[in-house]
């Protein structure tokens, strides 16, 4: 899944840099904090074992093919999320400089793609709350292989749109995603297997690895909310601009096929259609991503922003009600 | 034997070759490592940035590989060696160019050129000149030296010291790594890989070796008084030779750019 440098755009290389440079930062003030001294070489050693895990070959159950193992979910499992996305930093630095595996541009993005979601979705949202209350060898198994595949899927559809923003292919966002996807159900199938068993090694012979007693982190919606206006403004602001001088995957079909970016309504709806367009025209705050009679790109980022805001204010109003309800639930 | 053990006998012995290649006294690999670095980003940003049909463009900044390389005295087939490795992932993304960008682009002779085939040629152009770029600048600096440059650009410690360590461990590991490998490929004659039912117990005891390895490694540190900062080279300031190393490749660079946009 490594991007390479040739498949992507400064803007959008920059624009990952910047989102695994927060996500970065956020980890090393959650490791230092710990001030386990004996953390850094101890990533530093997982680190290297994953590297050198990763040209084993596992041969794959009744194919005649084998997988091997990223790395991502089996270390945040072992040093937590935040030390185990910054050992991940350092394998995929490693596979850049020394192997030519992804490239120093694309870096940001690799990262991004490979350690944000492994180590922050994969275990942080899904195998550490199924593993959380109790753990046995089915859980673990079921928490690795769901952890993995919606991990690695997450990273194929990074890499989809960072490549179509990139402008490099031909293919339209539907082709590649179509090509993208399946490969990676399987990828992080045989990924999630492969922690699996590693994991149930240890909990056989180890148990005391695998079992924190640290004290758990508060959770803070503050910061979680600063992390989400942070991303908000940066894929908002900044990709927005990237994304707007082509038209997209679903635009480049119909225009292959019309001769325009916008579909022309000829059948007995047309009336309608051309009602509820003027309608739309009428409401829209920013039609086409853009200020009213104005090609300014600041107009493209400002719409970026502000319907990412909107977005994230009818997310955060629907928890809310959910919230309200559940406790009106609880206490009658 | 079926297993492929050439794989990380490969790797060990990509790392030391590249070690030693940086460890050369060439004029190059004096250059202060933050000015190389700073060279490679410059290069690469400007060789992304071309649009995918800018081929005339691309064109001219062959040079810097090739400078490079006649300057390091590093054999074409080493950098290619590193290219070969880029090309399934360039041919997957580039080969529907052409299918779904046929029109013509260009003509040349009379015969008509589509779009995709320029971009598909772009596509591998850029990713030659980026892996070689990358690849140059870690065979001159080695790891040792762009720690240095990034402890310089003010990237956090505990990141670089990381990253410091896992370089210091990875032959180490792989050799481990191999000899299981090795250990099980020879118990398993005709198999192509690890068996599933043993998975986790074979990286489960690579695992266990490691762990115990990580408190010895910490507390032999400790004893050689470790205080969270390795000392990694010893720390020198650019020069002004360095200077005009970096304005030098600038100005080329900035010449190959503007005049090939003034002259297109």
């Amino acid at each position: 899944m490594h991007m390479a440098d040739a498949l992507i755009a400064p803007a959008v290389a920059a624009t990952m840099y910047a989102a695994s440079g927060v996500t970065t930062a956020y980890s090393i003030k959650k490791v230092r904090f710990e001030n386990d001294p004996k953390k850094i070489p101890t990533m530093g050693i997982m680190s290297a074992f994953v590297f050198a895990t990763q040209m084993i070959n596992f041969t794959i159950p009744g194919t005649g093919s084998s997988g091997h193992l990223c790395g991502g979910l089996l270390l945040s499992i072992l040093l937590g999320p935040y030390a185990g996305f910054l050992s991940m930093v350092s394998v995929l630095l490693i596979q850049c400089l020394l192997f030519a595996d992804g490239g120093l541009l694309a870096l940001g993005a690799n990262i991004w793609n490979m350690a944000f979601y492994g180590c922050f979705v994969g275990y942080l949202l899904i195998y550490r709350p199924l593993t959380k209350k109790t753990m046995n060898r089915t859980k673990i198994m079921l928490a690795s292989v769901l952890g993995s595949v919606i991990s690695l899927q997450l990273g194929a559809f990074s890499v989809t749109l960072e490549t179509l923003f990139s402008g490099i292919t031909a293919l339209s966002f539907g082709q590649f995603l179509a090509l993208m996807q399946p490969i990676h159900l399987a990828i992080g199938t045989v990924e999630g297997l492969i922690t699996g068993t590693v994991v149930i090694f240890l909990y056989n012979t180890r148990p005391e690895l695998l079992r924190k007693d640290a004290p758990e982190g508060k959770f803070s919606y503050k910061k979680v909310m600063v992390i989400l206006g942070v991303t908000v403004l940066l894929i908002g602001g900044g990709l927005s601009l990237a994304a707007s001088s082509n038209p997209d995957g679903l635009e480049w079909s119909i225009e292959k096929m019309t001769g325009s970016t916008e579909m022309n309504a000829k059948d007995n709806y047309a009336d309608t259609v051309q009602s509820a367009a003027k309608v739309q025209e009428k409401t829209a705050l920013l039609p086409d991503y853009a200020f009213p009679d104005s090609n300014s790109p600041a107009g493209t980022s400002f719409s970026g922003i502000f319907g990412a805001a909107i977005v994230a204010a009818v997310t955060v109003g629907c928890c809310v009600l959910f919230k309200m309800f559940r406790k009106k639930d609880s206490t009658t | 034997m079926a297993i492929n053990m050439a794989k990380i006998t490969d790797a060990i012995f990509a790392v030391h070759e590249l070690e030693e290649m940086a460890d050369r006294k060439l004029e190059v690999n004096k250059v202060h490592p933050l000015v190389k670095l700073v060279i490679t980003l410059a290069y690469m940003i400007l060789v992304v940035s071309f649009h995918k049909y800018n081929l005339p463009g691309l064109l001219p900044f062959i040079l810097y590989p090739l400078i490079l390389l006649k300057l390091s005295d590093i054999p074409v087939k080493a950098c290619l060696g590193k290219i070969r490795g880029l090309l399934p992932l360039l041919l997957f993304i580039g080969i529907f160019n052409p299918i779904f960008d046929s029109a013509p682009y260009v003509y040349i002779a009379g015969i008509g050129i589509s779009g995709g085939i320029i971009s598909m040629v772009t596509l591998f152009l850029k990713g030659m000149y980026c892996i070689s770029a990358s690849f140059l600048l870690i065979a001159t600096t080695g790891i040792d030296g762009i720690c240095y440059a990034l402890r310089l650009l003010h990237i956090p410690n505990i990141l670089v010291t990381q990253f410091l360590l896992t370089y210091r461990y990875i032959t180490v590991l792989m050799a481990e790594a191999n000899g299981v490998y090795q250990a099980y490929s020879l118990r398993a004659p005709g198999e192509k890989g690890v068996k599933y039912k043993i998975w986790g117990s074979l990286i489960g005891q690579l695992l266990l070796r490691s762990i115990d390895r990580a408190g010895n490694l910490y507390e032999s540190m400790l004893l050689r008084g470790f205080n969270g900062e390795f000392a990694y080279i010893k720390k020198t300031k650019a020069q002004g030779r360095d200077y005009a190393f970096l304005s030098l490749w600038l100005g080329i660079f900035a010449v190959l750019y503007f005049g090939i946009k003034i002259l297109i």
